[in-house]
C-alpha cells in the first residue's frame, strides 16, 4: 500500500516536474527571443504578485473569480460539457448585480440592495447558461457554439448598457457607469481593497463544490452520465435534466462571480468587467485535470501571474499578455507531459 | 446612382470577406477530415502578426504571406500531431492555443505596434473589370482576393471530383473503413490538417496586409476565427456552402455599418453581435430540419423541400474522434 503511494506521489511529482521545466524552458527562450533578462522578468512576476500584502491581496481579488468559474466548471467538465459560455455568464452576473443596485438603492437599505443584487446576479448568470443548455438539449447546438455566441451577445449587451440605458450624465465612455455609492461597496478590511467577505463566500462554495461532486448523488450522476450518456439512460437518469442542472450550477457560480467584480472590485459596470477570467478558468481546470483539489492553488499562481505581469510594460518595455503565454505553456506542457506519461505505461 | 452604391458596397463584402473564405476553406479541409481546428481566433492573430512583421522587415509582402501560412501550418499541426499520435482531446489542445496564441501576437508585437508598414495594392483584372456592376463587383481588387475565388473553386473541385477529395471525405466518414482499405489515415489527417492551417494563417496575414493594415492591440480581427468556425457549421461543411457563409457574414458586416447611418438610434454594438444569434439561431434549425416532425412536415408540404434539404447536412462523422487502430 505505501508502496504504491509512493509510486503514485512519484508519478505526480514527475509530471510536475516536467510540466515546470517545460515551462521556464520555453519561456526563458521567448524571453531571451526579445531582449529581456529572463531573470529579472521572473523576479518582476514575483515581486508583483507576492512582493507586499497590498499585492497579495490584489492576487487574492483576481483569484476570487477565477476560483468561483473554475468550481462551476468542474460541474460542467464532469459532464463532459465544454461551459465555454462561463465568460458570458459572469456578465450576465456583473448586469444582474448593477441593474439591482441601480434601481432599488434609492429605496432601499444598503445591505437589502446589496442582498437583493447577489441573488439576481446569480439569477441572471444561471438563466444564461440555460440558455445555452437548453439549445444543447433542445436545439441540438453545441455548447461550444451555444456559449460562445452568447458571450458575443453579453459583451454586445453590455457595451448598449454602458452607452445607452445606462450611460454616465454628460459623457457615455469606455470607463463604465457610474461609480455606485460608497455604501454599495462590499466592506473590505482596512488599508486592503480585499473583501473578506467575497473571500469567505468563495471559500464556502469551493467546499460546497467538493461535497457535491465527492459526497452527494449529483456528484456521482454527473460522472455517470458524463462518461456514459446510454448506461445513465438505462439507470433512469436523464442526460437533458443532468445537463440543465450542471450549466446552472456553473451558472450559478459565474454569476456569483460577475457580482463580486461589480460590488467588490469595480463597484461598476465596465466593458471588461470579466476580464477574460471565464475563459482562464477553463484553464486552470485542464491544469487541474479536472480534480477539484489543485484548483485553489492553481488559480492562485494564475492570479499571481495576472497581477504581476501588470507592471512588466512599464518596467521592461514588454507586453503584460506574457502571463497569458505562461499560462498557456503551462497546460500544454502538462497535457503532453500526462500524456506522454500514459503512454509510456502502454 | 443607386446602382453604383450598390455594386461600391458589394465590391467591400466580397474584398472584406477574402479572409474569411481563406479561413473557413482551411478549416473545413480540416474538419472534412476529421480533425477540429478549434484554434482559429489565435492563429489568425498569430499569423496577422507574424506576417505583417516579415513583410515589414523584408519590404516583401510575400514572405509575409508565406510567414503567415507557415506559422498557421505549424499551429494545425501542433494540434494534429498531440491528438493524433499522443490521443490528447482537439478541443483542449485547441482551445488553449486560442488564447495563448493572441497573448503570444499582442507579446512578440509590441516592437511593431501601429507602425506603417507595406500593404497589397490593388490590381484590376484587364478586360474583365470593364463588365458593367460584375466587374466592378468582383474584378477590382487585389491578388488575394482573386486567389480567394481560386480557392473556392479548387476547393469543391478537388472535394467532389478527384480520387484524393473522396479519400479525404471517406477518412472523415469512416477511418476505419479507409484505414481496412488501405490508407494511412493518420498521416493524411495529418497532411490535411496542416494545409488547412496553412489557409488559416494565409487568412490572418491578408488581415494584416490588407483588410485591416498594420498591427495593433487590438489589431481589429478579434472574433474572427470564431466567426469562421461557426461559418463551417453554417455552411455544412460544403466549400460552396461555407463560402456563401463567408460572403453573408461579410454583407452583414458592412449591412451593420450601412444600417446605422440608417437608424443612428440603434447602437452599433446591436450589429455588431448580429452574425452570432443568427448563427445560434442557424445551428437550431439544421438540427430540426432532421427531426421527425420535419418530415412529417414535407410530407403535407413538398413545396418546402429544396430548402430544408439544403439545411440538412450531416457532420463528418469521425469529426473530433481521433481512430486508432486495434
Amino acid at each position: 500500500m505505501t508502496h504504491e503511494l509512493k509510486k503514485r506521489l512519484f508519478t505526480v511529482a514527475l509530471r510536475w516536474f516536467i510540466t515546470i521545466s517545460i515551462v521556464i524552458i520555453f519561456t526563458t527562450l521567448l524571453l531571451l527571443l526579445t531582449d529581456t533578462p529572463p531573470l529579472e522578468a521572473y523576479f518582476l512576476l514575483i515581486k508583483g504578485s507576492l512582493g507586499s500584502w497590498n499585492k497579495i491581496a490584489r492576487v487574492l481579488q483576481v483569484w476570487i473569480p477565477l476560483t468561483l468559474c473554475s468550481c462551476g466548471l468542474l460541474y460542467t467538465f464532469s459532464m463532459r460539457l465544454w461551459n465555454i459560455g462561463i465568460e458570458g455568464q459572469v456578465m450576465l452576473g456583473a448586469i444582474g448585480a448593477t441593474a439591482m443596485l441601480k434601481w432599488l438603492s434609492p429605496y432601499f437599505a444598503p445591505s437589502l440592495c446589496l442582498t437583493a443584487a447577489f441573488v439576481f446576479a446569480i439569477f441572471l448568470g444561471t438563466l444564461w447558461s440555460l440558455f445555452a443548455g437548453i439549445l444543447k438539449t433542445e436545439g441540438g447546438v453545441n455548447e461550444i457554439f451555444a456559449g460562445l455566441g452568447l458571450n458575443f451577445v453579453a459583451q454586445g449587451l453590455i457595451l448598449w448598457l454602458i452607452f445607452g440605458p445606462w450611460k454616465r450624465p454628460g459623457i457615455a465612455s469606455m470607463s463604465g457607469t457610474e461609480p455606485f455609492d460608497y455604501s454599495l461597496w462590499l466592506p473590505t478590511l482596512h488599508g486592503f481593497r480585499i473583501s473578506p467577505l467575497a473571500l469567505a463566500i468563495t471559500i464556502i462554495l469551493f467546499i460546497a463544490t467538493v461535497i457535491i461532486h465527492r459526497y452527494t448523488r449529483w456528484g456521482l450522476f454527473f460522472r455517470a452520465v458524463g462518461n456514459n450518456p446510454n448506461a445513465g439512460t438505462l439507470f433512469g437518469l436523464s442526460p437533458q435534466r443532468y445537463t440543465l442542472l450542471a450549466m446552472s450550477l456553473a451558472g450559478v457560480m459565474a454569476g456569483c462571480a460577475g457580482y463580486f467584480q461589480v460590488t467588490g472590485i469595480y463597484h461598476r459596470l465596465i466593458p471588461s468587467i470579466s476580464s477574460n477570467y471565464g475563459y482562464l478558468s477553463l484553464l486552470v481546470v485542464m491544469l487541474a485535470n479536472y480534480k477539484w483539489m489543485p484548483i485553489p492553488f492553481i488559480a492562485f499562481f494564475f492570479a499571481c501571474l495576472n497581477v504581476g505581469s501588470i507592471q512588466l510594460p512599464l518596467m521592461l518595455k514588454i507586453d503584460s499578455s506574457l502571463s497569458g503565454v505562461i499560462q498557456g505553456i503551462c497546460v500544454l506542457a502538462f497535457l503532453c507531459a500526462y500524456r506522454w506519461k500514459l503512454r509510456s505505461k502502454g | 446612382m443607386m446602382d453604383f452604391s450598390l455594386s461600391i458596397l458589394m465590391a467591400s463584402v466580397v474584398s472584406g470577406a477574402a479572409p474569411l473564405v481563406f479561413a473557413t476553406l482551411g478549416e473545413t479541409f480540416s474538419e472534412r477530415v476529421g480533425i477540429i481546428n478549434l484554434s482559429l481566433d489565435g492563429t489568425i492573430l498569430l499569423s496577422a502578426m507574424v506576417s505583417f512583421a516579415v513583410a515589414y522587415e523584408t519590404g516583401n509582402l510575400a514572405w509575409g504571406f508565406l510567414a503567415g501560412g507557415v506559422v498557421g501550418a505549424l499551429i494545425a499541426a501542433l494540434i494534429a500531431f498531440t491528438s493524433l499520435f499522443w490521443g490528447i482531446s482537439q478541443v483542449a489542445v485547441g482551445f488553449v492555443l486560442t488564447l495563448m496564441c493572441k497573448d503570444l501576437a499582442y507579446f512578440l508585437g509590441n516592437p511593431y505596434t501601429r507602425i506603417q508598414g507595406p500593404q497589397l495594392s490593388h490590381l484590376s483584372v484587364p478586360f474583365l473589370e470593364k463588365i458593367p456592376v460584375i466587374g466592378n463587383i468582383f474584378f477590382q481588387h487585389n491578388i488575394m482576393v482573386y486567389l480567394s475565388y481560386a480557392c473556392i473553386m479548387v476547393t469543391w473541385f478537388y472535394f467532389y471530383r478527384t480520387q484524393w477529395g473522396l479519400k479525404l471525405r471517406c477518412i472523415g466518414e469512416n477511418p476505419r473503413a479507409a484505414y481496412t482499405r488501405g490508407f494511412s489515415v493518420k498521416k493524411i489527417q495529418f497532411g490535411y490538417a496542416t494545409l488547412g492551417g496553412f489557409l488559416v494563417g494565409i487568412a490572418g496575414a491578408l488581415y494584416s496586409l490588407s483588410v485591416k493594415p498594420g498591427w495593433g492591440r487590438p489589431q481589429g480581427a478579434e472574433g474572427m476565427g470564431w466567426i469562421a468556425l461557426a461559418i463551417v457549421i453554417f455552411g455544412g461543411w460544403d466549400p460552396l456552402k461555407v463560402a456563401f457563409g463567408a460572403y453573408f457574414f461579410g454583407f452583414l458586416q458592412i449591412m451593420g455599418i450601412v444600417f446605422q447611418s440608417w437608424w443612428p438610434s440603434i447602437p452599433a454594438q446591436v450589429f455588431q453581435v448580429a452574425p452570432f444569434p443568427l448563427m445560434i439561431f442557424m445551428l437550431v434549425l439544421i438540427h430540426l430540419s432532421r427531426g421527425q416532425r420535419m418530415s412529417q412536415f414535407l410530407e403535407a408540404h413538398p413545396v418546402f423541400r429544396p430548402i430544408i434539404r439544403f439545411l440538412q447536412v450531416n457532420p463528418p462523422a469521425s469529426l473530433g474522434v481521433t481512430y486508432h487502430k486495434e
